[in-house]
């Protein structure tokens, strides 16, 4: 166990007590977590700034507008349903079509209209959010994602989670929905998390359940060397997060449409550590170096390229 | 700078939490651990008497006075309607009872509870004066004159001297030419007087001191004396039957000097009697009365000053930091999920209205029927809040039933159920539920194991009765457990099941 800990230590692996000390607490202003914690507000910030978001359709605020729901979807086919205040990805129904008045649902099940109503009463009440607040519901765009994932990816739609710090970007992966996670993107829920190398935009490693596979557990294509599309342009975006919050340790999670390119689809306060087992790789060294920076860059651009040459030196 | 700043602040407390507990343990004397009893005795003389009619009353009494080797917790004196004074000097104190008129038989009371002191007192030595050699009567005088001279013959010094003189007094078959001196002494039943009336023969300093010996349940009709001789650096005790030196250990000193007497004045068939035994106390209410008699105010401001019912309650409420920093060290440090950051405690604090395995199993049980029935109120799309209350009201029914059914199965411990927080176990169901819902059965049952095993834990610490007690009588202590978790709150290492979800990492 000695030597387990030495060797963590060795590769530079940041633990949950160090992050939440040394980065969430100094860096991450409380009062700036609502901007993160609400995707209406998050999503509002990023297209005052330009940032490229999912279409918002919608949004139910009190159970009396759940009734609006046909009118705002009628001229739609598909959209998702998710709660502003939710995280993990719980919560979020994506209606992939409609049939005979049912909402077909990515799962495979058929959704009456009531069935609909009853989840977004259950996100109006806080069932999904922090603290069991009330919460609002969004109706938004759903994601065609980019055909390149098609044979890495089982229903859901991948997204590239990366983090970043004081606005250069540490690590970042690109997680892989499974039968298991149940098309959800999350990877203590199933899913695939392969990591990214930050310089080329080459997936590496790949891990699921904590342990490093090759292929894809449901449709058996190679993860590794996987050129992720519209790199560069995904990095700077990440970057970008950074002035658009002021969080200092921030989780960006960034989808590629087929059409539209990279999208924000939220932003994290608490990025979770597994990015590091997915990239075979600690977060340690860079962060400290970022740290220990008096300045840094500041435009995104540079940032992002700072990031990319980091990467190739720590 | 931050890291520094904790670390003084880690030190002030554990200095200040420790300093006190220490200052009450070594000055005070409160005990470390759980109800450790003490001796005490309780010394009671009771003075009774036939008031002479007509006449005012005056009852003189010597008083306990410095008993080395004991600290008098406590005194009372008892006597109706007499005023009482009392009169102290260097060497002794003095009570006086009077009243104008009384009828009847009168009961006076002194009553004193003593605790044996490690700390002797030592009592200055003034040197006496030698005494002039006492005008004898004629006919005594040469045989005292043979009894010194003889004594002088068989001792090396002033002691050995005052031993030889009261050996022969005492003599089982004492020298014939003794036999009117003894009788002249006898005749005034106070031994030590006489010794010290014949060794002023030998011009040697002596005094009699009295006292009782401590055994449980004994009567005297009188105090005990013994003699003391100076031998010109100190004044030695000798036993005034045998000779032998010192005092046994039991003894406690009433009086030095006989100066001072028991007298009543305007009474008859006047009786002195002293009566001895022996109690337990708790070594906290020793400290209590020992820390006023010193003038000390911190016990006045302990725990024990509040009413029973509160101390009760705070017996319970200052086990909950340990409670909590168990889940410090259960999710900081060793990374066990658990159900809420606190609910744990919550539980370990329900497990104590049960047994632990008992409550447990109770928990269990009605965490699980909760489940179901939240399961299918599920079905009817219910909005939260109502959904809360109805599983609240569930839970109380499920309570109220299993009591009764296990009262019918005759087993006892179903009743403790009913104090079983209701509020924490809707809470956890619906917290359980909801992990259910969002990240599958296994994360619902990992938690909720999770959450048992640290309100065991918390409970088996908290019910630690030396801990208990420990926090009760030290509740200063709390700044030492503040002062770890505060350690905690920048313990910024490897959980110890990051270890294990690294491990991957670690090949490298």
């Amino acid at each position: 166990m000695f030597k387990v800990l030495l060797n963590l230590k060795r590769a530079g692996v940041v633990g949950i007590n160090r992050r939440n000390a040394d980065y969430i607490l100094r860096y991450n202003e409380r009062s700036l977590y609502p901007l993160v914690d609400d995707k209406l507000r998050t999503k509002r910030l990023a297209i005052a700034a330009g940032i490229a978001v999912p279409e918002l359709y919608g949004v139910i605020e009190i159970e009396h507008d759940i009734g609006h729901l046909p009118d705002i979807v009628n001229s739609h086919k598909d959209f998702v349903v998710k709660p502003a205040h939710g995280s993990g990805g719980n919560g979020i129904y994506v209606i992939i079509g409609q049939i005979n008045n049912r909402y077909q649902h990515n799962n495979g099940s058929l959704l009456t209209e009531e069935d609909l109503e009853y989840h977004i009463s259950n996100i109006l009440s806080g069932m999904y959010s922090l603290g069991g607040q009330p919460d609002h519901a969004l109706i938004e765009y759903r994601v065609k994602f980019d055909p390149i994932f098609e044979s890495i990816s089982y229903r859901g739609v991948p997204d590239i989670r990366t983090v970043v710090f004081r606005g250069i970007p540490v690590a970042s992966m690109v997680r892989l929905p499974t039968r298991m996670s149940d098309g959800k993107a999350n990877l203590h829920q199933g899913a695939v998390g392969a990591g990214i190398d930050l310089a080329t935009g080459l997936t590496t490693h790949a891990v699921w359940q904590n342990q490093p596979v090759e292929q894809h557990p449901d449709t058996g294509a190679n993860i590794g060397n996987f050129k992720i599309p519209h790199w560069d342009k995904l990095l700077a975006l990440a970057s970008q997060c950074y002035e658009l919050v002021g969080l200092g340790y921030l989780g960006v999670d960034v989808v590629l449409d087929r059409e539209l390119g990279p999208l924000v689809l939220e932003l994290n306060a608490r990025p979770g550590l597994s990015i590091q087992i997915a990239n075979g790789k600690g977060m340690q060294k860079r962060l400290r170096y970022i740290d220990q920076l008096a300045e840094t860059p500041a435009s995104a651009q540079e940032r992002a390229s700072l990031a990319q040459d980091l990467c190739v030196r720590l | 700078m931050r890291q520094l700043h904790l670390l003084l602040l880690v030190i002030i407390l554990c200095a200040a939490g420790l300093g006190l507990a220490i200052y009450k343990v070594t000055t005070l004397g409160l005990p470390l651990t759980t109800s450790e009893k003490a001796e005490v005795w309780n010394v009671e003389a009771r003075i009774s008497f036939r008031a002479k009619p007509e006449t005012s009353i005056k009852v003189s009494l010597p008083l306990l006075f410095n008993p080395s080797g004991y600290t008098i917790l406590d005194e009372d004196f008892v006597a109706a309607n007499y005023g009482l004074a009392i009169e102290q000097d260097d060497n002794a104190r003095t009570a006086l009872w009077a009243k104008r008129r009384a009828e009847g038989k009168q009961l006076l009371f002194y009553r004193a509870i003593l605790y044996k002191d490690t700390e002797k007192t030592i009592d200055s030595v003034k040197a006496p004066i030698y005494p002039p050699i006492p005008e004898y009567p004629e006919n005594f005088r040469p045989i005292i004159q043979g009894l010194l001279d003889k004594a002088r013959q068989q001792s090396a010094d002033t002691v050995s001297f005052a031993q030889q003189v009261i050996k022969q007094l005492n003599a089982a078959s004492p020298a014939p030419e003794l036999k009117l001196l003894l009788e002249h002494i006898h005749h005034s039943r106070n031994l030590a007087k006489g010794i010290n009336w014949i060794l002023a023969g030998a011009r040697i300093p002596t005094r009699i001191i009295q006292g009782l010996r401590l055994e449980d349940g004994k009567l005297y009709s009188e105090l005990e004396s013994w003699t003391q001789v100076y031998d010109g650096k100190q004044w030695r005790t000798l036993n005034i039957k045998n000779g032998k030196e010192g005092l046994p250990s039991n003894f406690i000193l009433w009086q030095i000097g006989d100066q001072k007497t028991f007298s009543v004045d305007g009474g008859s068939e006047v009786s002195l009697q002293f009566s001895v035994a022996k109690t337990l106390r708790e070594l906290v209410d020793i400290a209590e009365s020992r820390a006023a008699l010193k003038g000390s105010h911190l016990m006045e401001f302990s725990l024990y000053s509040l009413p029973v019912q509160s101390q009760n309650v705070y017996k319970i409420l200052l086990m909950v930091p340990l409670g909590a920093f168990v889940v410090v060290l259960m999710r900081n440090l060793i990374g066990i999920k658990t159900f809420g950051t606190f609910m744990p405690v919550l539980i370990a604090l329900a497990l104590r209205e049960t047994e632990l395995a008992w409550g447990l199993l109770l928990f269990c049980l009605i965490v699980g029927l909760g489940l179901l029935l939240r399961a299918y109120v599920d079905r009817l799309k219910l909005l939260l809040i109502p959904r809360l209350a109805s599983v609240l009201t569930m839970v109380v029914l499920l309570m109220a039933s299993i009591s009764v059914i296990m009262h019918k199965l005759g087993l006892e411990m179903g009743l403790s159920v009913a104090l079983f927080p209701m509020v924490i176990m809707t809470m956890t169901i619906e917290r359980m539920s909801l992990t259910w819902d969002e990240a599958g059965p296994a994360e619902a049952f990992k938690q909720g194991a999770g959450s048992l095993l640290v309100a065991t834990i918390g409970y088996l610490v908290m019910n630690i009765d030396a801990l208990q007690h420990l926090l009760f009588v030290f509740p200063e202590l709390l700044l030492v457990v503040l002062a770890a978790i505060l350690l905690f709150g920048r313990y910024s290492g490897y959980r110890l099941t990051e270890l294990w979800r690294f491990r991957a990492l670690a090949k490298r």
